[in-house]
């Protein structure tokens, strides 16, 4: 009501009613032009970095295992990422409680990234390796059994569901055409791998008297919880010379 | 000249409504209703499994990890996107003197909207996502969602092509850069390769596709929950308040600067990643820069009502838009505060952010879309509320659950952000069990619940209302907008 803005006027509204206001089509191409800059500016030089600064490749990290897909494929489909984030940040009390914080090159395989946004319940960057398998299947099975405490929802169909090794198979398809370095694809290929794998889970599994088969889908997510950022853990820690 | 052509006068003056479609607009306004009470109570039932685990119920289908995006989608995509196409189909026709383009496109683009919300409804609590926050649904659904925007933006560009005034009104600039920028980001985020019907991996790895994904997420909360919905305010507010919007030259800087400014803010999800510094940084003061538009089009709002504040007391409409604008300026504050990158440090996964959220996305966009669904049902229907007390009362409960839903999740975030990183005099962590903490948050979260409980409380009696103005046999025509007489 303070304005007095008509086409015919001489100030800068004036203008931007003349040039703009008018042209629906001029307006609607400033607004792209307008909004392309902040993400052409922040995430195009990423690509080019990937590939010329290689700022996240690290050869010290391997693609996940055909079990460990499967895995992470129940970690997603159960939402995992909601509560459980996989981002340690350079902070004493970070480092502390999860150890080394997270490298670049650690995510390199990760697809789609799992960062979480939401510490429902711990970071799982180093979760690797950290407790038994048995743990995590008790854990599953009754989170309050393994944490008092916890929150967590029970898992038990974990238990009994299986994964399929068809399933599996096209996932790792597609990881390879999106650029995972994989060395077989075929279906018998992966068939065995996720059979040798799942068979030392199982064997560990039933040193603590728990029964268990290579295709559960406890087993293959506890592949992957057993994998995540053990090769950072062991890369960082040759890195630094047995320690400071 | 006619800069209040779109305004409440001119229109009111008018009289005479050229053959507008208003069944798209009672299309959009029902399933809004319906999607909101869906999308509220499934987030008052994860509040309860939060403070309550057994809630759970021990099913796959029941799982927090799987209703925590159902309710986030549904708020978002159901509720909020269906508000917005409310407002949308019944203002651009009013602003530009014209039916829409295409009736069959307008329904094409209802039906396809609820045809996604209800094959995400389905399919989430399944497990079949791509986990992505706001972009879960799965790739079969996302083209979908592709081709209805596609439909929706020719019928909205359309419209705006065979319009009858001259100037686009600042409402529709709004609604053009929510066309346009939901379009790139969607497009952008979801590019993946299908491994089976239900499952793909994004062309995207690691830190670039966390980018990726911010940049998405944080522009869907600016471009899907504010942009649009500042449309709205600035139709809506000055037609409850039946004065023009308090300057021109100010939404004029509002528009441009909040759209350059919004797409850059992030990489403030991603602060102490491994991310480059430099890119951390330049979404760090995007960030903070962002408040001065964010309260331009705050103060904007706010001085509209310049000469009408003593209508706020009585008027429940204007109290849901005077309480939905504040809000919007307490949360553009405490957000570019947040990607301060010393108090992200502190912020960041904890509760604090959950209650950043709904201060924005009950209080904003909630409140507004309140506001203007009151305003809309006398004006469409042309009859008076079944129950016009009930409206301020929904007000009250509404106002009051979010701040004590804000209010706890602020206790709960700031307590456990320091007694995770708390530090005995050895050095060594102070609560080194993670549950620990956890278990301390319980008071907090039940009041959460209680909090939340109120929201929805509220907008069961506003549905109730709503049907019982529409459907009841005691309905009697008015003679205009009720509101505005004064």
């Amino acid at each position: 009501m303070d304005d007095k803005h008509s086409e015919s006027g001489k100030g800068w509204g004036a203008l931007h009613r003349r040039l703009l206001e008018g042209k629906s089509a001029l307006f609607a191409i400033g607004t792209t032009v307008v909004i392309s800059i902040g993400g052409l500016v922040e995430i195009v030089p990423l690509f080019n970095a990937s590939s010329s600064l290689t700022w996240e490749r690290g050869t010290w990290v391997t693609p996940y295992t055909p079990l460990e897909v499967a895995g992470r494929d129940i970690y997603i489909r159960e939402g995992c990422m909601v509560c459980h984030s996989q981002m340690i940040r350079p902070m004493r009390a970070e480092m502390l409680r999860y150890g080394e914080w997270s490298r670049a090159a650690e995510y390199q395989y990760d697809r789609p990234f799992l960062l979480g946004s939401r510490r429902t319940g711990p970071d799982l960057q180093r979760e690797g390796g950290a407790r038994p398998d048995a743990w995590h299947y008790e854990h599953m099975k009754d989170p309050r059994s393994m944490s008092p405490g916890s929150i967590m929802p029970t898992y038990p169909w974990l238990l009994r569901a299986k994964i399929d090794p068809a399933d599996v198979t096209a996932s790792v398809v597609a990881l390879a055409r999106v650029g995972t370095p994989y060395a077989a694809t075929d279906e018998a290929a992966v068939t065995a791998a996720l059979e040798e794998q799942g068979a030392q889970i199982v064997a560990n599994l039933s040193s603590t008297g728990v029964t268990a088969a290579w295709d559960d889908e406890i087993v293959a997510l506890t592949a992957y919880l057993q994998r995540l950022g053990k090769d950072g853990k062991t890369h960082l820690a040759a890195q630094q010379g047995g320690g400071r | 000249m006619e800069q209040t052509a779109p305004g409440p006068v001119a229109a009111a003056a008018a009289g005479v409504e050229p053959d507008y479609d208003m069944d798209i607009v009672k299309m959009f306004f029902t399933a809004t209703v319906v999607w909101g009470l869906v999308g509220m109570l499934v987030g008052v039932i994860i509040a309860l499994q939060l403070a309550w685990w057994p809630a759970n119920l021990d099913l796959p289908w029941t799982t927090f990890g799987r209703l925590r995006p159902l309710h986030t989608n549904a708020v978002v995509f159901a509720f909020g996107g269906n508000v917005v196409f409310t407002g949308i189909y019944h203002s651009t026709q009013r602003l530009l003197k014209t039916r829409m383009f295409s009736d069959v496109l307008s329904r094409i683009h209802f039906w396809g909207w609820q045809a996604v919300i209800v094959l995400a409804a389905v399919t989430l609590p399944l497990g079949m996502t791509q986990s992505k926050e706001y972009a879960e649904l799965i790739w079969p659904i996302d083209v979908l969602i592709t081709l209805v925007w596609v439909v929706f933006a020719v019928n909205f560009f359309g419209t705006l092509a065979i319009r009858r005034v001259k100037h686009l009104y600042v409402a529709l600039w709004f609604y053009m850069s929510f066309v346009i920028v939901i379009a790139v980001l969607h497009i952008v985020n979801s590019l993946a390769i299908p491994a089976t019907l239900f499952r793909s991996y994004p062309i995207y790895a690691g830190l670039t596709d966390a980018l990726v994904q911010w940049w998405y997420g944080h522009n869907a909360v600016g471009f899907f929950l504010t942009t649009p919905f500042l449309g709205l305010m600035y139709y809506y507010l000055p037609r409850a308040a039946g004065r023009p919007v308090y300057s021109y030259r100010l939404s004029i800087i509002h528009f441009w600067a909040l759209v350059f400014l919004y797409i850059w803010a992030g990489p403030h999800h991603l602060l102490f990643s491994a991310l480059p510094d430099w890119v951390q940084t330049l979404g760090m003061v995007f960030s903070i820069m962002l408040l001065a538009p964010s309260w331009g089009g705050m103060l904007n709002g706010l001085l509209t009502l310049k000469g009408s504040w003593d209508r706020v007391r009585t008027d429940p409409i204007l109290k849901f838009m005077v309480v939905a604008v504040s809000f919007y300026g307490m949360s553009t504050f405490e957000g570019p505060m947040m990607s301060i990158r010393s108090v992200n440090g502190l912020a960041h996964f904890t509760n604090w952010v959950i209650g950043h959220v709904h201060s924005g996305a009950l209080g904003w966009v909630g409140m507004i879309s309140f506001g203007m669904l009151y305003w809309m049902v006398p004006n469409i229907w042309k009859r008076e509320l079944a129950h016009p007390t009930w409206a301020t009362h929904h007000f009250w409960l509404a106002t009051i659950g979010i701040v004590l839903y804000t209010v706890s999740m602020w206790a709960a975030g700031l307590m456990e952000g320091l007694q995770w990183r708390a530090l005995n005099d050895a050095g060594q962590l102070a609560n080194p069990f993670f549950v620990d903490i956890t278990g301390r948050l319980s008071p907090f979260l039940w009041l959460r619940l209680l909090g939340g409980t109120m929201f929805l409380v509220g907008t069961i009696m506003m549905a109730v209302n709503f049907w019982q103005t529409i459907r009841g046999p005691e309905a009697k025509v008015v003679a205009a907008t009720p509101v505005a007489a004064d």
